[in-house]
């Protein structure tokens, strides 16, 4: 289990701190159990108190290679750790996926691996995307569609998914080595692709999908953070939309704001430089629900904050997100890691 | 400013009062039916108010519990609950309050963490209970579980009181940590 020095301590000593290492639980299953234990225990402080980041690591990243991830909307996924999955094995995956969305495409014909199809999945790693040393490298699956020419020209991209994992600290000290965890995943294109990959990756790693479902709440954490985000410029107005339910459909509300408005709105709001608080957040949006309900008497608390959209990225409760900033995307990526682990756990 | 207090007029013979305060319409009167439709020995009597204070004029029957209901998707019924807490006298709290929140079954919908409303009735030192009022069976089952306890209140079973039944369900939770 876990190994400590023998050498200098007395047998007394040894048994005691023996005891000692079995109490505090040395492996991962037993952290994994006091994780639990901590999250589930009666606790009154507020929820949360988040300090924005801007990764260390990301400075190094070179901001063309990345830009494709910008400007898309992603649709989100939580994922489960992989077993045994290994980094020096991107061409054999690329062969298997391959294979086996070709096989699914054309159900009930005999397939070799290794056959030309008319689809090529690539595996590469993405380098850069992690918050801290010990987040596993985050790695990119393209599936591309090849081209009529004989000479092996990159195709049309037809779908692109992504596994990330930035701060993922609280899941990574609880899963033994054989896992890697990257718990968030993040799919653009067709759908029937988005659940074939699904499929291969359950069954070759065992692992499990479940899409990203992002609450109310965490939209207006969302709101609160990207607007405290220091620009240079604004691309975008920050605009909220509230879905009200009423029979028989339900009402949409739409609420734009100037970006800079908004920043000086959460500028008055915020006290605590570094931290974003609970009651921050609380009281930004009070500001906007009661200016909307002074020029049209509709309390705006009463209903359900559906999207939110800013400069630096916007967010659907669907669990689809479009990151505009390069600046502050693995800001964004580390509070969707949180929500992905919360929702694994 | 009119201030509900518990012990102002003298109880009905074999009478129960509840008052339910919340915003969610049509959940609290699918509550108070509910209610309504238990069997009980003592005579039931439901009130319902959107928010305190009650207006005045009527004339009413003593309150014997009051329930806050509050739903997790409404940061509204918060508020609106937190504003009608101000008109209630300190010593309903002695077991003749209770808060009831709905809505944490679906997680996407909530605007509302659950520890702002559990941190509320640890405050106010009153019991706080989970039901999804929009579904039936669960409805059906906290109507039956706030009936005993306004039997309770109202004093007509013997042997309880309210206080004993606050500190019952106290010690049922674990101490929390800023508890001097």
């Amino acid at each position: 289990m876990d190994s400590y020095d023998r050498s200098e301590s007395t047998p007394e000593q040894s048994a005691s701190s023996r005891l000692k290492n079995y109490l505090t639980g040395a492996t991962p299953l037993q952290k994994r159990l006091e994780s639990v234990k901590k999250q589930t225990s009666f606790v009154l402080t507020p929820p949360q108190r988040k300090i924005l980041q801007c990764s260390q690591l990301q400075e190094d990243v070179d901001p063309q290679k990345v830009a494709f991830l910008l400007h898309k909307q992603w649709t989100l996924y939580s994922l489960t750790p992989l077993h045994k999955f290994s980094y020096t094995n991107l061409k054999e995956y690329s062969r298997l996926l391959s294979a086996f969305i070709a096989a699914e495409k054309q159900k009930g014909l005999a397939v070799e691996v290794g056959e030309d199809f008319n689809i090529r999945v690539i595996f590469s790693t993405l380098l850069g995307m992690k918050g801290t040393q010990r987040d596993p490298e985050a790695f990119l699956v393209q599936i591309l569609s090849k081209s009529q020419s004989s000479e092996n020209r990159e195709g049309k991209v037809l779908w692109t998914g992504w596994f990330c994992c930035i701060f993922g600290d609280s899941l990574l000290e609880t899963v033994s080595e054989d896992f890697t965890c990257l718990p968030l995943f993040l799919a653009n294109g067709a759908e029937s692709n988005t659940a074939i990959v699904g499929t291969w990756f359950q069954k070759t790693f065992d692992c499990y999908f479940s899409p990203l479902v992002i609450s109310a709440f965490n939209l207006s954490w969302m709101a609160a953070m990207w607007t405290a985000c220091k620009m240079d410029h604004y691309v975008a107005t920050t605009e909220f939309l509230w879905s009200v339910p009423c029979s028989p459909q339900s009402l949409d509300i739409s609420y734009a704001i100037h970006p800079e408005d908004a920043k000086a709105l959460w500028d008055s709001v915020h006290k605590t430089p570094g931290e974003v608080t609970q009651e921050e957040v609380d009281l930004f949006m009070d500001c906007l629900y009661s200016h909307f309900h002074r020029h049209f008497k509709i309390h705006l608390s009463a209903t359900r904050l559906v999207r939110v959209s800013t400069s630096v990225a916007s967010a659907h409760t669907d669990g689809k997100i479009k990151i505009l900033c390069h600046k502050y995307l693995t800001g964004v990526l580390a509070y969707l890691t949180e929500l992905a682990i919360f929702q694994i756990e | 400013m009119s201030v509900l207090r518990p012990l102002d007029k003298l109880p009905v013979l074999n009478t129960a009062t509840i008052l339910l305060v919340g915003t969610e319409d049509a959940l609290v009167q699918q509550l108070a039916d509910s209610m309504l439709k238990e069997d009980c020995a003592s005579e039931l009597r439901v009130h319902l108010a959107r928010s305190l204070p009650l207006p005045s004029d009527v004339n009413r029957p003593r309150i014997d519990l009051i329930v806050f209901v509050i739903n997790l998707h409404s940061k509204y019924s918060l508020q609106n609950v937190e504003r009608s807490l101000h008109h209630v006298d300190a010593s309903f709290f002695l077991g003749k309050v209770c808060f009831l929140t709905t809505g944490a079954g679906r997680e996407s919908h909530c605007s509302i963490h659950r520890n702002t409303v559990a941190m509320l009735a640890h405050t106010y030192r009153s019991p706080l209970l989970f039901c999804d009022l929009e579904v039936e069976e669960f409805r059906a089952t906290m109507a039956q579980r706030l009936v005993r306890m306004l039997q309770i209140c109202a004093g007509h079973v013997p042997g309880v009181s309210a206080l004993n039944l606050l500190s019952l369900l106290k010690s049922s939770e674990s101490p929390s940590p800023e508890d001097p």
